[in-house]
């Protein structure tokens, strides 16, 4: 049995087992609600820099198959779960958990008390942790944990960005109604998909690409991805995105590019205590009052009290606490929301807003032809 | 939107007495939705005929009727009351149909009543079949390729033309799938089917290609008015489609779909709401999904609150029921907060963190010939359900609640299965087929093998393994250290468990572990999977690191609930655990429930201030104990269960508070009791105990036939029976001695035509509150859970009852009982005889307290707990009972198709009701309608009895032909009935070429059947002609005073009207 211990910052470790992977990871460790979808969630590089742990306590059971990926690889460093399945099933699966972690050179680590590390960061914050199977000392790897590199202040979103821009579907869609420019601050492939099955084709740009570039092909809409890391280290990103909203196309951003929409319009976003992670939490449309059930994967977020109400209007909250779910631009088609439309994995629930972009380049078509 | 000002007085209709299929979840969902209405200031009037509930204690309701629920009552109750709204939705399908009833005979919209929670159009869409397929059509979800038919022939066809074998046959508007079942073959599908379309309200079946071994899922769905629509739980059958999903085990949540074929199923059900149009409330959707190429499609849906509903706020915390009420008022999911976190709405869905098993609880046993396999038709009558950290662990504590004496997935489990007929086991919907999958584990089989047997999923199966391997590591290991113990713990394995693998006492193997400090923690069910802080102390054990239970300055008291439903432990005992729990809490106590039966009250974490959902073993229970220090446990209220823990208990050093084990040990041991009862001067009938059939003989040569014989320590009557003559001796012995292996076997002399009384009682060992003496209808011989009764007496004589009444003071008073006992006494002429006594509360707890409008359960707390009558003023008081409140039971013979639906000692009924009226009678034909049986005014009776009846069967013809009755027999009968002067109309017996009284009930040529067995193995023809009657609905008795007292209300009603009246009338 390879034995693993999980170090936190604040001091606490917990005692497991690597039932896939070895070695050494950090990153922030962060929980999911979610009961199904281990698979995107490894491979959403929203994660990037984060370890999670699951609170559904049994884990792989249904494997890993060809469909459910949500980018090239896994972004998370590591996985913590109370009890990892040995065998898998399910008719789509194509390969093990414990394989795939591996294959990606991560770490996979149960037979934790995942409730107890729940209600640690529940309690205490996301925090800064280390996961080793070779370093079994407690207070060294303590040590290694406040000596991470964290997520504060990070841009990662750029480290995680394609190198080079492409267009999605690969080849090109030559019937696409809508042209869209996709900025990747860590994209989630079912958004591409949902842009494709909506008749759209998307070109996806480096965050490092210049507005100007953007621009000149006058795309029909401008479409800011999730991505991982603090938004108020990702700067230049946010300039960039303010470049983009200047032009006045129909935009539309998910999570970090939300939050990239939000400081461009200047308003200010903090770090939650703990974020939202999983796929049940109580999104309401302030202006129908009517509630969304929507997948969540955000640890910061807009300040209501920064955002300007001449400039944005808040359209959606988390009934959870309160905080800043959707904004809508006053005078220009944008809107942007800070949980996951695409799903994948979660409720479908808010799927609409795809079909509101789809509705916003229409319009803006009609008006600007 | 709040909740809605135009309406302000609903009426409820509740779910009646238990069956099968219908338990006590209705009281659960019945009794949330009252509390929930009245806490928003709605008046609340409620219907349900069935005593035993919480649903209907006087406080639950503004009022509350206990009657019949058929729409004529309901019809009376409206003019009376004048609700303003109708919510039908929490009564099961007994309330649905109902309403739908009254919405077809124009009452609700003459009296402009409105149907609250679900529309009649939405539930015509949720139930009838076409209706149904079209919606869905319309929705794009697929349904299965089927046909409804109303006919037989039409059946045929379908089968031939469109369908092929195998085929499931499934009623439209029935209990539970009753009729259903799959066809292999043409014989089969005539045969299901004609007994489908009988049971079909509406006399039609649904023909449905087979979908049998399918994977199989529940949703748990609520909308609201504003559409905002969310999943509660999401539950996976283990055993795949072909069993019922009430006797099936179900887990939750999901555990072998991916996130992207749970959101399919998701986005599903949610368009099912939608396009049923349920727009306010909780419904159940149920899917199958093909397990090679996911291909899903939808089985059915129901518009209510239902058994899985109530399954999945238990395993939640989510309170479907309660919400269901608040939103059937107009609220919306967003305006209500989540009870638990109170921080955050009720307008999400729930996560979780731990894994639910439910596993159901059948009485085969009582029901010897009917026919053990499971089907489309549900068949248990209980479920028990357990949550664990893993599969494994949850699996193996709901093993062990079940309490069929195993102690887990464990040896004991195996000797349930023939070893030589494993493959048997693994290829029919048997009930022990998962102990059957760990057996063929051991033996080597593998998943695939088994998978390929069984249809399994191999995930399920793989757990089994785990189980089994681990089991050989326990059992192999040179010394039981740290890692392995504690492993086995996390995986669920009990002390008894280990201890039989280590050759050992699970008490060395209790306190190993304690040693090695191997004890569990209890988490919360929080519905946020730790998101949110919990406010809600609901907890279970498992052997993780983080404790999350709360210490407090109050003293505490720990209630033992009675675990799963089976005949002759049913909601009853939890009746007595609830007003046991809220007198605690009245009296300033902390109340700590221990229950494992997601159906009750009692689990309801509203009910206690801890709730501890735990297997009720001593393992279990001590580890509670341990755990918050309780001033002391009460054992006395959930029926055999804690009882059966009371000694272990106490020798561990738990103070039990009430009646000290000791007293209950001396009226459970024959020579102690006899040496008491001699000391009063109290007779028992002759009797002793044999070991042998030998010694049996010789006993019976001595006391005389017929002789009453019964095993020692088993619930219900289990294998109880009179033997009359030499020949019967020996088979009852033998079946005694089977039931209670290594227990004596009891003979009593058997008194014959005894009346049979029971009383309750509490005593505080200074004085006695003597709270209802009760007559049984049925004579002495029927099992007392079986019979009728009244309260008051209507035969006996007063000073009988008072003779009596000081008996049992005396009885109570010399075992110094501290709480409720219960006395069992035959009358004959002018002696009384002590049948059997206990200390405890019994099954009719509930009902004299509401015949009584005394809450003996609560008195026995406070007495339990030192208060004394004298302090309650219970001294010399003496209820004044203008009225009589007659108990009926309700049996389900119509899910043991072959089973004789005759009386005997052992218990068979699932449920009771009550009659209550100004006379016996108009009491008593109320109560035979609420259990189905209503008794007709006119029309045939068939009467047919075995000679030794035929005296008194000519009385009862009598009388019947002058009021007017045509009656009908076959030869003997007639013979006797045309020799005492009475026309007769003679049929021929099935043996018999032409018409004979089977013909003529299908011809609706018999109104009542007046049938005595002829013997203890009845002959075919009366068990067809009984099985026919109840398939029919055709009242039958096949007692001598059950036909007197049939006569004498049939008089009465004759010539009298009959009406309605709250119980806080009777009581006012």
């Amino acid at each position: 049995m390879n034995k693993a211990l999980i170090a936190l910052e604040d001091g606490t470790c917990f005692e497991g087992r690597a039932f896939a992977g070895s070695g050494e990871f950090d990153g922030e460790l962060v929980f999911n609600t979610s009961m199904t979808g281990y698979q995107e969630i490894l491979t959403d590089p929203s994660y990037h820099g984060q370890i999670v742990t699951m609170t559904y306590p049994l884990i792989g059971n249904y494997g890993i198959n060809d469909e459910d990926a949500e980018s090239r690889g896994i972004f998370a460093q590591g996985l913590v779960v109370r009890e990892y399945s040995r065998i898998h099933s399910n008719w789509r699966a194509s390969k093990s958990l414990a394989q795939y972690l591996e294959e990606n050179g991560k770490i996979g680590v149960d037979q934790v008390d995942t409730r107890a590390i729940t209600l640690h960061i529940r309690d205490k914050g996301a925090m800064k942790c280390v996961v080793s199977t070779e370093d079994l000392d407690r207070s060294s790897l303590v040590e290694k944990a406040k000596n991470s590199a964290g997520l504060v202040g990070r841009d990662l979103a750029t480290e995680v960005s394609t190198a080079v821009k492409y267009v999605w579907p690969k080849g090109g869609k030559p019937d696409a109604e809508f042209r869209v420019a996709v900025i990747d601050c860590g994209i989630k492939l079912n958004q591409l998909r949902i842009f494709e099955q909506l008749g759209c084709e998307c070109t996806v740009y480096p965050v490092a690409t210049a507005a100007a570039e953007i621009l000149a092909t006058k795309p029909d809409g401008i479409f800011v991805s999730n991505g991982p890391g603090d938004p108020a280290g990702a700067r230049d990103i946010a300039r960039l995105v303010g470049d983009l909203i200047a032009s006045k196309r129909p935009m539309f951003g998910i999570c970090f590019g939300h939050q990239m929409i939000g400081l461009a319009l200047g308003a200010n976003t903090y770090k939650l205590k703990f974020g939202h992670r999983g796929g049940n939490q109580p999104i309401q449309d302030l202006r129908t009052t009517k509630v969304e059930i929507a997948s969540h994967n955000h640890g910061f977020c807009v300040d209501a009290d920064s955002v300007d109400p001449s400039i944005a209007e808040i359209t959606h909250i988390n009934l959870n606490d309160n905080t800043v779910a959707g904004l809508k631009h006053k005078k220009q088609p944008l809107f942007c929301v800070q949980y996951h439309p695409e799903a994948a994995p979660g409720p479908h629930d808010p799927f609409y807003l795809f079909e509101e972009f789809i509705d916003l380049m229409k319009e803006y078509r009609k008006e600007k032809p | 939107m709040p909740k809605r000002t135009d309406i302000h007085h609903i009426l409820i209709i509740g779910s009646g007495p238990i069956v099968i299929g219908q338990a006590c979840e209705f009281d659960y969902s019945g009794t949330q939705a009252c509390k929930a209405l009245r806490e928003e200031g709605y008046k609340v009037t409620l219907i349900n005929s069935n005593p035993a509930t919480i649903m209907t204690d006087p406080a639950t309701a503004d009022r509350t009727y206990i009657e019949p629920i058929t729409p004529e009552a309901v019809e009376k109750i409206i003019i009376k009351e004048r609700p303003d709204a109708i919510l039908p939705t929490l009564g099961g399908q007994t309330a649905l149909n109902t309403a739908m009833k009254l919405v077809k005979m124009g009452i609700l919209e003459k009296y402009g009543v409105e149907m609250i929670g679900a529309k009649y159009d939405a539930i015509m869409r949720g139930e009838e079949r076409n209706l149904f397929k079209m919606a869905m059509a319309e929705a794009g979800i697929e349904t299965l390729k089927s046909f409804e038919v109303h006919d037989l022939e039409s059946a045929r066809r379908i089968a031939t033309e469109e369908l092929g074998f195998p085929i499931i046959v499934r009623p439209s508007f029935t209990l539970g799938g009753t009729g259903g079942g799959i066809a292999n073959d043409m014989d089969e599908l005539m045969r299901i089917a004609e007994g489908g379309l009988k049971a079909s309200l509406t006399t039609e079946v649904l023909l449905e290609e087979s979908v049998f071994g399918w994977k199989e899922f529940e949703m748990e769905v609520m909308r609201d008015k504003k559409d905002n629509a969310v999943i509660i739980c999401a539950i996976e059958n283990m055993d795949p489609m072909g069993i019922h999903t009430g006797d099936s085990i179900t887990v939750a949540p999901t555990q072998t779909l991916t996130d992207r074929e749970y959101q399919v199923m998701r986005d599903a059900s949610l368009k099912v709401l939608r396009a049923i149009g349920v727009e306010t409330g909780g419904s159940n959707v149920q899917f199958c999904i093909h397990p090679k190429t996911g291909r899903m499609a939808i089985i059915e849906m129901n518009p209510r609150v239902s058994r899985s509903s109530a399954l999945a706020s238990k395993a939640t915390g989510f309170p479907i029921a309660k919400l269901a009420a608040k939103l059937a008022v107009g609220y919306t999911l967003d305006e209500l907060p989540n009870d638990i976190t109170k921080e955050t709405p009720a307008c999400f869905e729930p996560s979780i963190d731990y894994v639910v098993t439910k596993l159901p609880r059948f009485t085969f046993e009582k029901f010897l010939s009917a026919n053990p396999l499971l089907g489309v038709s549900m068949k248990s009558v209980g479920e028990t359900m357990a949550i664990g950290r893993n599969f494994k662990e949850s699996l193996q504590k709901a093993f062990r609640s079940l309490e069929i004496g195993v102690d887990g997935l464990d040896l004991k489990a195996e000797k349930r299965v023939n070893p030589d007929k494993l493959d048997t086991y693994l290829k029919t919907t048997c009930t022990e087929r998962t102990i059957a999958i760990k057996m063929a584990l051991k033996r080597g089989y593998s998943i695939e093998k088994i998978h390929e047997m069984t249809y399994l999923d191999p995930w399920f199966i793989d757990n089994i393994l785990q189980i089994v391997e681990l089991e050989k590591e326990l059992k192999d290991a040179a010394d039981l250290d740290y890692d392995l113990l504690k492993k086995a713990k996390q995986n669920g394995f009990s002390d008894e468990q280990i201890g039989a693998l280590r050759g050992c006492k699970g008490n060395d193997i209790r306190t190993l572990r304690k040693k090695l400090g191997i004890v569990p923690v209890y988490s919360l069910v929080d519905t946020c999977a730790g998101e949110f802080a919990a406010s809600t102390p609901y907890f279970y054990s498992c052997y993780a690191d983080l404790d999350e239970t709360r210490k407090t300055d109050k003293p505490s008291v720990v209630v033992l609930g009675s675990g799963p439903n089976r005949i002759g432990q049913g909601i009853e005992f939890d009746y007595s655990c609830v007003h046991t729990v809220k007198a605690l809490r009245e009296m300033g106590y902390e109340a700590i429930m221990v229950n494992s039966n997601p159906e009750t009250v009692s689990t309801d974490y509203d009910t206690s201030d801890k709730l501890y959902f735990e297997p009720l073993t001593f393992e279990d229970v001590m580890n509670i104990y341990e755990a918050e220090k309780p001033i002391g446990m009460i054992v006395q209220m959930g029926g055999q269960t804690p009882l059966n823990l009371a000694n272990r208990l106490l020798d561990a050093g738990v103070p039990i508070l009430g009646t000290s084990p000791k007293s209950i040990a001396a009226t459970e041991d024959r020579e102690l009791f006899r040496q008491l009862l001699d000391k009063l001067n109290l007779k028992q009938p002759e009797s002793a105990t044999a070991r042998t059939i030998d010694q049996a003989e010789a006993i019976v040569k001595r006391i005389g036939f017929p002789v009453m014989i019964r095993p020692s320590f088993v619930l219900g009557g289990r294998a109880m029976m009179v033997a009359y003559e030499e020949k019967e001796l020996e088979p009852f012995v033998n079946a005694a001695f089977a039931a209670s292996p290594d227990h004596p076997v009891l003979i009593d002399r058997f008194i014959e035509h005894a009346i049979e009384v029971d009383v309750d009682l509490v005593c505080d060992g200074t004085d006695v509150y003597v709270g209802g003496v009760m007559e049984h209808v049925e004579e002495a011989g029927i099992h007392s859970g079986d019979s009728a009764c009244s309260i008051p007496p209507y035969s006996l004589g007063h000073e009988m009852v008072e003779r009596i009444k000081t008996a049992c003071s005396a009885m109570a008073l010399e075992l110094n009982v501290r709480g409720l006992m219960n006395a069992q006494i035959a009358v004959k002429g002018d002696e009384f005889y002590i049948i059997e006594v206990n200390p405890r509360a019994s099954r009719t707890v509930p009902y004299v307290s509401k015949a009584t409008n005394v809450p003996l359960a609560k008195i026995a707390t406070q007495i339990a707990t030192g208060t004394t009558l004298k302090e309650l003023g219970l001294v010399g008081f003496e209820p004044k009972l203008e009225w009589f409140a007659v108990k009926e039971a309700v049996f389900p013979f119509n899910r043991f198709a072959g089973v004789d639906p005759i009386l005997g000692p052992e218990m068979k009924s699932t449920g009771e009701v009550m009659g209550i009226d100004s006379c016996f009678e108009l009491a008593f034909w109320k109560a035979e309608i609420a259990a189905g049986q209503a008794l007709p005014t006119e029309g045939a009776v068939f009467l047919s009895a075995k000679d030794r009846d035929k005296d008194w069967i000519i009385q009862i013809g009598k009388e019947l032909s002058e009021m007017g009755f045509k009656l009908v027999a076959t030869e003997g009968t007639a013979h006797a009935l045309h020799a005492a002067g009475l026309e007769i109309l003679l049929t021929h017996k099935l043996s018999e070429e032409g018409k004979n009284v089977i013909d003529l009930m299908k011809g609706n040529g018999v109104q009542l059947l007046i049938n005595t067995p002829s013997g203890p193995v009845a002959r075919q023809d009366e068990i067809k002609i009984r099985s026919e009657a109840i398939l029919r609905g055709i009242p039958i008795v096949t007692t001598e005073s059950g036909a007197i007292a049939t006569i004498r209300a049939i008089r009465y009603i004759k010539s009298n009207d009959w009406n309605v009246r709250a119980i806080q009338e009777y009581h006012a």
